[in-house]
């Protein structure tokens, strides 16, 4: 019963056991009060060339002596060598982050994990819904949809934040909407300016048209807002198997061998965070799972 | 010696004595050799040069969550059931540093470090904790990805296993199928007989460490002798889980049942269960910065799916009960951790029913959960 894996093949590997490459803060984009997108490029030069990432997938940031914390590529799949990852400032690390000036350096493991399938659905409406910063891991689908229109159909956002100034990507929104894709917008407490929604995010769901028998909805958020997305979407005779989630847990590893992201048979870090909801439908109704 | 040629999978007979030869001939080899000892009271595992190391004359007195050790004076050396401490540590150490890194001009450069890893040999690895080497392969050797630490431990590995003739009383490696005779996967294996041990050769360096010694060709009387053992001791377990095909089931399909918080109302979640188990992989990473924070070192250390910290996250922590503490851990042991490695993640070693303060008993709660779902 000795492993079988050739010991020339990861002897020499025996030193990189979750060992970071090293990148540079090229740029650093405010979005929102305590949230910002932090542009990165690997140091190496053959490491940058190679690096490819696909939509919805994270990398393990880390802070020499703050630790790793697990971040979702925010950027376009198609420029891989400026990596970007849109962070709120909320646990140790990310409040280490906030804290890195352009020319810093940060140690970078990934990508890792699932990607959502957008190449899957060309030809067909898209309905994209996210709650706060649950945008970030949808916008490289976002930039996937700008950079080739005319190969999907309806394409509908629908989000939601705190308050108004909690929203991301607000510059963007009309570039966006330039390229035909609708955006329904909510907060859950407007302020004096706000003229739009209030309210939670799947209450956008009656009013968006699309083709339910021809649409994929991909949803990141608070689990509490995906479950109600999900009600909808089937209310909306979307079939599971074209509704899908990501799904955040505590990460340390992203390979599948530290524990911490488990829900249930998963490993939330290397069989998702992307699932359909098909495949989290017997799990996702368990609390505290 | 006598004129027969030794090959694999042959059963040789040695004298007791002879085994400080053997070890002898295994340190030859290139390895360090690790074995029981009796130390503050308890089996533990270190260094052991020869027989007089051993534990000889000792037993353990286990229940659910009580541990003894006692002196007999019967003349057995491998007799003594194991206590909290697992060979897990040799080959998964509970704190491995990953690297350490210096800082100049607001650059990180990582500090070289020369770390040689050692060579055990590990003497007296009972047939429970052979098949957790197996279940630790299956998670930590795996297709997708390989924890290169570990593989290059485990494969440096000399492995003297010993058929277990006295279980235990928390012991019910019979129920999940790993003991009370050792599996595949040893170097040597070892029967110990009231006058002489019986060996099986079961790799190509454990024949050529018996190549050195005096043995004789095992007799029928000796392997007779040590088959009624083996069966002695299945029927003498201490604790029983019947049906083990049927547990996974039980208790996946049952993830909402009021037991849940009927044993977490006992459970204090500790995790003592989970550092004394010896297939629990979990870990964390820390940074441990020096004083003139100019250099920083990151260490992986075992973790517990019943620390709080486990599942803490941004959004909240989302197994917040210990309710839903216990459930992870058991539902992952008998259950999920089948569908994640094809093996059960539990060898019966009842280390975790000994040493729960609590004194839970998995194949208690295991029971429960099979008889609701009949």
């Amino acid at each position: 019963m000795r492993p079988e894996v050739p010991v020339a093949a990861i002897a020499h590997q025996a030193d990189k056991l979750l060992s970071p490459d090293w990148a540079k803060v090229v740029e650093i984009t405010p979005e929102a009060e305590g949230i910002a997108t932090y542009w990165l490029e690997l140091e190496d030069e053959s490491l940058r060339q190679r690096y490819r990432f696909a939509h919805g997938q994270f990398n393990m940031l880390y802070i020499p002596g703050y630790g790793e914390a697990a971040i979702s590529i925010s950027s376009d799949p198609e420029k891989p060598d400026r990596i970007g990852h849109t962070i709120r400032f909320v646990g140790n690390v990310t409040r280490a982050v906030s804290r890195l000036k352009v020319a810093d350096q940060v140690g970078l493991r990934g990508p890792f994990g699932t990607a959502w399938p957008i190449e899957q659905y060309k030809g067909r409406d898209v309905v994209l819904s996210a709650g706060g910063i649950g945008l970030a891991p949808l916008r490289p689908v976002i930039y996937e949809i700008y950079n080739h229109r005319e190969d999907y159909g309806k394409v509908v956002i629908l989000y939601g934040a705190r308050t108004p100034k909690d929203l991301l990507y607000v510059n963007e929104f009309p570039v966006w909407e330039e390229k035909d894709i609708e955006l329904m917008v909510t907060v859950d407490r407007a302020d004096q300016d706000w003229t739009g929604q209030v309210g939670v995010v799947p209450m956008l769901f009656y009013r968006a048209r699309f083709d339910t028998n021809n649409t994929v909805v991909f949803s990141c958020g608070p689990e509490i807002m995906m479950r109600f997305v999900v009600f909808e979407g089937l209310a909306r005779r979307i079939p599971p198997e074209h509704i899908y989630l990501s799904l955040e847990r505590n990460m340390k590893c992203g390979q599948g061998m530290c524990g911490h992201c488990q829900m249930g048979p998963f490993f939330i870090c290397k069989d998702g965070p992307v699932y359909c909801y098909e495949e989290l439908e017997p799990y996702f109704h368990l609390e505290d799972l | 010696m006598p004129d027969m040629k030794l090959t694999l999978n042959n059963e040789v007979v040695i004298q007791k004595s002879e085994l400080d030869a053997l070890l002898a001939a295994v340190r030859q080899q290139g390895y360090q050799t690790v074995g029981p000892v009796i130390k503050h009271e308890v089996l533990q595992y270190g260094p052991i040069e020869g027989i007089s190391d051993l534990p000889q004359g000792y037993t353990s007195v286990q229940d659910a969550g009580s541990y003894r050790i006692k002196n007999t004076g019967h003349s057995r050396y491998f007799d003594i059931t194991p206590g909290a401490r697992t060979w897990k540590e040799y080959i998964y150490p509970p704190r491995k540093r990953l690297f350490t890194l210096s800082k100049e001009n607001r650059h990180w450069e990582r500090v070289k470090i020369e770390e040689e890893i050692p060579k055990y040999a590990l003497v007296g690895v009972r047939p429970c904790e052979l098949q957790a080497i197996g279940v630790l392969d299956a998670v930590l050797v795996r297709k997708d990805f390989t924890d290169p630490d570990y593989f290059a431990r485990r494969s440096r590995l000399f492995i003297l296993a010993v058929d277990c003739l006295h279980p235990g009383d928390t012991c019910f490696c019979a129920s999940m199928g790993s003991g009370p005779e050792a599996g595949e996967g040893y170097d040597l294996k070892l029967t110990e007989l009231d006058d002489c041990f019986l060996i099986r050769i079961g790799s190509d360096i454990g024949l050529a460490v018996m190549q050195e010694l005096n043995w004789e060709p095992a007799t029928a009387f000796c392997q007779q002798a040590a088959q009624r053992g083996l069966e002695h001791a299945a029927r003498s377990m201490g604790r029983h889980i019947r049906d083990i095909e049927s547990v996974p089931d039980a208790i996946l399909d049952n993830l909402e049942h009021p037991h849940w918080i009927e044993v977490s109302a006992r459970c204090m979640s500790c995790g003592n269960c989970t550092f004394v188990c010896p297939t629990c992989f979990c870990w964390d990473a820390v940074d441990e910065v020096s004083v003139t924070i100019k250099e920083t070192s990151r260490y992986r250390v075992w973790d517990s799916c019943f620390n709080l910290a486990y599942s803490a996250q941004a959004g909240g922590n989302t197994r917040p009960s210990t309710k839903s503490r216990y459930r992870q851990w058991l539902s992952h042991k008998f259950g999920n951790w089948q569908k994640q490695f094809n093996v059960l993640g539990c060898v019966g070693c009842g280390r975790c029913i000994t040493w729960c303060p609590a004194g839970i008993d998995v194949t208690e709660e295991v029971k429960v959960f099979q008889e609701v779902s009949s």
